[in-house]
């Protein structure tokens, strides 16, 4: 469904992607994992549109994302979940959710877009309670929830997640990774960029790792949880032999 | 349907000061009620931008400047010397120019109003487009920096240029006939009728912002002024909108330009000064920025206080003073529950505390 080749961007004269080639199948859930500053966000961001790529390439079923803008992007089918969830605080939940759906609105008329809303209220019932309160008012968790809904809402056929556990409480973490699993099996395709590398790899099917502005390993996400470089850097495994080395 | 209630009292409030100062001798002042309403125009236009969109304008002024000054040039130029007679001739032919005669009763051929106002309306459209295009990829300090300098040049065009009338701005400039029975002019005579256009064109603009605010676009907006990223992430394209808004704002600023010279019989540079761009400002941020009715009212209030000359020679300080006032102690605007809240709970408190 997605396929990058040797995809370059960066901010300015700052190089942040250095040829980064990865692909997604459709169902499938794909992550990356990799440390701060490893230009996860970037990748995504570039995907999107955001950030302009300077080579390389972004096939989404066969078409070149690379030269679309981002609301033509969003339009193929591919929505980003940002990075610490940017719900619009001074708007209510549904102003949010109906702004989700800004690029099918516009076509599809208002009774659509509260069908959607329905349907998004139906994975989220948080989110029919707080239907007109204010989105800066939520909870951490409860923005989240907020931002995965609104991408929803453009009814993409791929889902890009930018850090979803960030800032939240363990038990969250879990109930947002129940519900990308839910995604998942209702026949959604994910890429998922995570610090969170334990949970990631425990949903994903494949992963990627990313180590400044390269894929330095990928595999199957059982691969990845058994292999040893992985394990040390991001799973926080044989901690101690590192420390009775040093000692 | 509650925004349908609130033009409807606007309207009703409109003439209810008509007939309050009839009744109290003093239709005078309905003289600065109009230009107040032209210079709410900008307002209005400005709390799109700023307020809804998030993008700062500190030139908006030279907008206003702009329809102004294309409106006296065009009708007090007369084409009567500028060209032949035979190329005149065509140009009365196609209704492009109509004989008529100069404020001094020489005769003159001029610009007709359904011509020029058009051409003041498309010359700030072109000139924000221009402008717009680069300038709007800032953000924050930048972009009313940008700004600042755009007004600026603006200023200094106007201020230079003998087509503009140099630092006397152009005088003289006749009423405009827009309809039977309408005419834009400062004539005594012409006061009511001058006032409800005035006011019509207000209500007008405040239908139309208020049904942007609440649509689609107007989300999308919103969406743009909380995180640029995000609303890209969304689908909007956020370059265009910001291009639309500082356009349309553009736009209401030169129609009111336009209206309020020819009521005013003239037009100087100091429309297009910094200092009037920085009052416009203000008044959207003291009206609580993305707070239409805010800012219209408090446009209202403090440019009839202010051409009343209640300000005196202080007029700008008071502006300055504002801006600073509204940053430090109520950047939501004063027209907040909060700050009313507080305020009067000082002032209850006051003589009882130490």
């Amino acid at each position: 469904m997605l396929r990058i080749r040797n995809l370059e961007s960066g901010y300015g004269s700052l190089r942040v992607l250095k040829g980064i080639s990865l692909h997604v199948n459709s169902g499938e859930i794909v992550t990356i994992i990799g440390a701060n500053g490893a230009g996860k966000t970037t990748l995504l961001e570039t995907i999107a549109g955001v950030v302009a790529a300077s080579s390389g390439e972004i096939l989404f079923d066969g078409r070149d994302l690379v030269t679309l803008s981002p609301e033509r992007i969003v339009a193929a089918g591919c929505s980003l979940v940002p990075e610490g969830r940017q719900v619009f605080a001074p708007m209510t939940v549904r102003e949010n959710l109906v702004l989700g759906a800004y690029i099918r609105s516009g076509r599809e008329g208002k009774a659509a877009v509260a069908e959607d809303i329905d349907a998004i209220h139906r994975h989220f019932p948080i989110l029919k309670e707080r239907d007109g309160q204010l989105a800066g008012t939520l909870s951490g968790g409860e923005q989240q929830m907020l931002a995965i809904g609104r991408a929803l809402m453009a009814r993409p056929r791929l889902i890009m997640l930018d850090e979803p556990s960030m800032g939240l409480a363990p038990i969250i973490v879990r109930g947002i990774f129940e519900i990308i699993g839910r995604l998942r099996a209702e026949g959604n395709t994910i890429l998922l960029v995570e610090q969170n590398a334990m949970a990631s790899l425990g949903i994903a099917d494949r992963g990627y790792v990313m180590e400044t502005g390269q894929i330095v390993l990928e595999g199957t996400a059982r691969e990845l949880m058994e292999n040893h470089d992985v394990q040390r850097a991001y799973l926080g495994k044989e901690y101690r032999s590192i420390g009775e080395g040093r000692g | 349907m509650k925004r349908f209630v609130a033009i409807g009292a606007l309207a009703a409030a409109v003439i209810a000061l008509h007939l309050l100062f009839a009744a109290a001798g003093a239709e005078y002042l309905l003289v600065q009620l109009t230009m107040a309403a032209y210079y709410a125009l900008v307002v209005i236009g400005l709390c799109l931008l700023m307020g809804y969109a998030g993008q700062i304008s500190l030139g908006h002024a030279a907008f206003f400047a702009l329809g102004g000054y294309t409106a006296a040039v065009l009708s007090t130029n007369s084409f009567t010397q500028l060209m032949g007679a035979p190329a005149l001739e065509r140009l009365v032919h196609w209704g492009l120019v109509t004989a008529g005669t100069d404020a001094y009763g020489a005769a003159a051929h001029q610009v007709p109003v359904w011509l020029s106002l058009p051409l003041a309306v498309a010359a700030a459209a072109a000139v924000a487009l221009v402008i717009g295009i680069p300038v709007l990829k800032l953000k924050g300090h930048y972009l009313a920096m940008a700004t600042l300098g755009f007004g600026t040049i603006l200023y200094r065009i106007f201020l230079g240029t003998r087509l503009f009338g140099e630092a006397d701005g152009i005088s003289s400039v006749r009423p405009c006939a827009l309809l039977p029975g309408l005419t834009i002019g400062g004539d005594t005579a012409l006061r009511t009728q001058n006032y409800y256009f005035a006011w019509a064109l207000v209500l007008l603009a405040m239908v139309l912002s208020l049904n942007i605010v609440s649509s689609r676009a107007g989300r999308a907006l919103r969406s743009i002024h909380g995180s640029e990223e995000a609303a890209a992430a969304m689908g909007v394209n956020t370059a265009r909108y910001k291009l639309y808004v500082f356009i349309l704002s553009a736009v209401f600023a030169a129609v009111g330009g336009f209206f309020m010279t020819h009521f005013n019989g003239g037009i100087g540079p100091a429309e297009a000064g910094i200092m009037k761009s920085v009052r416009y400002v203000a008044i959207v941020a003291v009206g609580g920025m993305a707070n239409l009715w805010g800012s219209l009212l408090i446009g209202v209030l403090l440019n009839f206080l202010s051409l009343r000359g209640i300000f005196g020679s202080y007029d700008d300080a008071v502006f300055g003073a504002l801006l600073v006032f509204i940053m430090a102690l109520a950047p939501d605007g004063i027209l907040r529950r909060e700050f009313l809240h507080r305020i009067m709970r000082v002032r209850i408190r006051w003589p009882f505390s130490k």
